[in-house]
Order: C-alpha cells, then structure tokens, then sequence
C-alpha cells in the first residue's frame, strides 16, 4: 500500500501525463517534496517556501487540510490526496 | 468581431490564448480576460449601447465572445428601482434595489453568466455543457441549455431545497445529486472536468463565465444616469460576483463613460458561512475556509475562490463587510418584501440585512445614495419561509363569516 495522490490536468504534462501517482507516508509538504524529485518542477507549482499556494487546495480523504494541520497534515499508507485547484460558483 | 486580446493569470501575469481553461498552469491562480480597451472605447459609447437591445447584450464589447451572442438574448438589463419605503424602514436618504428576482429566464444573476458561458462553449465547439451548483446556476444551465440544444450534466448537493431541485428537473438535464456539501461537489466536478471535455461553465469555461456578471454592474451605472452611486451592498459566495462588480465601474471608466469611481463595494455574508467578510473585519488578506451553515444555501461556499480578490476590492474601495445570522436574514427577506414588494431568496435577506446594519454601524452614512443587489427569486426557497411568515385568515363561504373576520382585522389594526 501506499498514498494515492491525484494529478489535476494543469499538472500532467510535469507527470508525464499521469493523473494518479503514489508516495510513501509523511506529513504534505514531504508528499510534495517526494512529488518533486519524482517529476522536477512540480513542487514549486503546488508551494511556495513551503506553503502550499493561495489557490491550490489539497483534500486526504476529501478533508481539506486546512481544517487538518494544513501543511503538516500526516497521511499514511491507504489514504487518497487530491490536488485541487481553487474554482468559483455562488455569487 | 472580437476586443479580447487573451487570457492572463491575475497572480503571476502569465499570458495564455483563447482557450477553455481556467487556471494558471504555473501557479495556479485564475486567469482573467483580457481585453483592448482602447479599440473597446472607439466604438463603444453610451449613444450605441443606448440604441441597443434591453439585454446584457447592449455591452457586448466588454464581453469575452467572439462572433455574435448565441444564448440568453433576452437576459440581463433588470430594474433599478428607488426603494423609498426601505430607505424609511433603514432610515437612509437614497436608495436603490437592483432587481435580478425577474431576470430571464431562470428568475437570477446567473442568467447573466450562464448567457456568456453558453455562447462561448458554443464557440469553442463543445456539445456538454456541465455545471457545480447550488441551485440557480443549475437552473440556468438547465434552461438556457436546453434552448440552445446542449448535452447537459448538473451536479448539485443532495441537501438542496426541494423547490430548487424541481427546478432543474423540469428542464430534463442529466441532473447529479451528490452527497455532501458545495465544495465537496466541486471539488468532485473540478475531477471530473479533467477527465471528461466537456464545458463546465464555473470550471474550465469560469474566465468567460465570470465576466458575464459585470452587466450586473454596467446596468447599475446605466440606469443610474451614467453615473455610480457612493455605495453598493453584494451579496457573497465565491466572490465573484462582487469582484466582478468593482471590475465593472473600472471598465467603465478606462473607456470613459464615467469619470470618476467613489464608490464603496460592501460583502454581504451570512454569519453561518462568512469567510469573506471576517477576513476584512480582521484586516486581513488570508481567507481561512469554513464548513458553512446557514439557511442561505446559495452563498454557502466555505472555501470561496475569489475570496482574496473580493477583499481586495472592498478594500481598495473604501468599503467593508458584514455577516448576519439565519433570524437577521428571514427578517430582512420579509422587510424587502412587505416594503418595496420584491421576494428575495435567502441571499437578497443577507444583503438587506447586512445593509440595515451596516448604515445602523455609520459604515454606510444615512445621507448616501446606496445600492442593494438582490441576485435571486424568493419563490425558488419558500422552505426558508415556512412558518416564518404570518396566517391566512380562514373563513365560510359566506358573507358574515367574512365580516366576523374583517372585524377583527379591523381591531387589531387599532
């Protein structure tokens, strides 16, 4: 087992077109940073000095993880990512 | 023939062409029409738009399509009008209530966006148009889809009022009720929009989508004499809508039909999902999302998208933000209602109670001209008003059973 972390298209082309990719287990920003050295460039797309971007939102397990512990957020083995751009509706 | 010269990242200014996506591919922060506004303002004059159609049509130019408009020719270019009983109600000078309760053809703002949405899908030549909704955009989607022959698949929260989902069906879309929250269901959509080409008008289409609510203010200025009023109240969900708004005035006034933006652009929120408006009370740019809870379904985005760019709007405008809870918002459907004769959903009641408050506080001063959004129609969200409201009197079919209770009418009035 591992962590299931799902690509959006804007990110593909650094994934070589994947839309799904495994880690190991640690806290986001290592997911990130594994993410990074697998596909280069990816990191600096998601965060920036080590906060994740203004408009990217990330879910483990479709919890957003600003109600977690944001960057330090853990996910283990089993769990799902996604990486989710911001998008509008309402008013 | 075409003003928009490409879309541009309105983080890192990166350019893009004319396509149907929506975020920028290197920091992900959303693209933003761009448009020649100094061809725009060679043809596009008050005499011309004045001649025009009464539909957000008239101000085509500031709108990101190419060829001519497909879908909602009719939509757009609702009332203004001079609330006098309201501003007594409040205690206010001046004031005016935009009025989308009677926009065609779905009863809301979204008519505006859907109209733009829909014809530039139409260009880009997609056959499925799709959509994320709380209620009234699905219902736009719906109708104007169908008039213009879309495939369409409408995801909505299952906990939707009944009414609202009614509304939707009637029109025989692929209707998707999902179970869980508005940001669950788009972030759900925002997959499947990776994965499907379709058109998700508030997904891949939003850049184009999007700027069909600045006719909501463009019509503002118009009816207002060609000029903008000191104050406008906007309702509140992802922001858009708002920043939209303060895009309008500035528009207006690179092309050089108004002169002069004084006005102050207030957030109106509900105290149940009020990331906007906390983040300006707290003088901060930081949008910390929420779980929402309020009756007022239609701004219930947790996670609002434009909510950075909405504050910075308020700010930059000299204005402020204000929340109020579910009894403040009923109250204040029933004030708009029995004053000035309009039935708001639940997300007019936010505004004209934020209003009220916002005048009781001196943010808005009693002797300014202001202007209310009302963006949806009562009748979509009866369910909020269910035993809120006063009883009928019931009687016999006959005459005196009548005046029995004319009576009493009469006595209590006393």
């Amino acid at each position: 087992m591992a962590v299931k972390v799902r690509i959006p298209a804007p990110l593909q082309r650094l994934t070589q077109g994947l839309g799904e990719v495994e880690t190991g287990p640690g806290t986001i920003i290592d997911l990130v940073n594994d993410l990074d050295k697998r596909f280069p460039g990816i990191g600096e797309r998601i965060s920036e000095a080590g906060k994740i971007r203004r408009f990217v939102n990330i879910y483990v397990n479709e919890e957003d993880i600003r109600f977690l512990k944001a960057e330090e957020s853990e996910v283990k083995d089993g769990d799902e990512v996604s990486i989710v751009p911001a998008i509008a509706g309402g008013c | 023939m075409s003003y928009v010269k490409g879309l541009k990242c309105r983080e890192c200014n990166r350019e893009y062409p004319v396509e149907p996506m929506y975020v920028c591919e290197f920091c992900f922060g959303p693209l933003e029409v761009v448009y020649d506004y100094n061809g725009i303002k060679k043809v596009l004059t008050k005499e011309v738009i004045e001649k025009r159609g009464q539909n957000l049509w008239r101000y085509r130019e500031l709108l990101p399509i190419d060829g001519e408009p497909q879908v909602g020719l009719q939509s757009g270019y609702t009332p203004l009008l001079k609330a006098d009983n309201l501003a007594r109600e409040l205690g206010v000078k001046e004031l005016y209530v935009k009025d989308d309760t009677v926009s065609h053809p779905t009863l809301s703002f979204k008519d505006r966006v859907v109209a733009v949405a829909l014809t530039k899908a139409r260009e880009f030549g997609f056959d499925t148009v799709a959509c994320a909704s709380t209620g009234n955009l699905a219902h736009s989607v719906s109708a104007q889809g169908a008039k213009a022959g879309f495939k369409r698949f409408i995801f909505i929260p299952a906990t939707l009022e009944a009414s609202k989902i009614v509304a939707s069906l009637v029109y025989e879309p692929n209707l998707i009720a999902v179970d869980g929250n508005y940001d669950e269901v788009n972030r759900l959509c925002s997959e499947i929009a990776n994965k499907y080409r379709w058109a998700f008008v508030n997904i891949n289409i939003r850049p184009f989508y999007a700027e069909g609510s600045k006719t909501h203010g463009f019509e503002i200025i118009e009816q207002f004499g060609w000029k903008a009023p000191d104050n406008i109240v906007v309702p509140c969900a992802s922001g858009s809508l708002l920043t939209k708004i303060w895009k309008s005035l500035k528009e207006f006034k690179e092309i050089g039909i108004i002169h002069d933006v004084q006005t102050r652009i207030f957030a109106a929120q509900a105290t149940g999902c009020s990331p906007i408006s906390t983040a300006i009370k707290q003088g901060t740019d930081v949008i910390r999302p929420v779980k929402p809870n309020t009756i007022a379904k239609s701004l219930a985005i947790g996670n609002p998208a434009d909510g950075f760019y909405a504050t910075q709007a308020v700010n930059e405008s000299g204005g402020y933000g204000e929340d109020v809870s579910d009894p403040e918002i009923i109250e204040a459907i029933k004030l708009l209602a029995r004053t000035e004769g309009i039935f708001s959903e639940t997300a007019g009641g936010v505004t004209v109670a934020a209003t009220k408050k916002l005048i009781e506080s001196g943010r808005i001063a009693r002797d300014e001209v202001t202007v209310v959004c009302i963006t949806g129609n009562g009748l979509k969200t009866q369910e909020a008003l269910h035993g809120q409201t006063i009883s009928p009197y019931y009687i016999k079919p006959n005459l005196a059973s009548f005046e029995e209770v004319l009576k009493k009418i009469e006595h209590s009035k006393q």
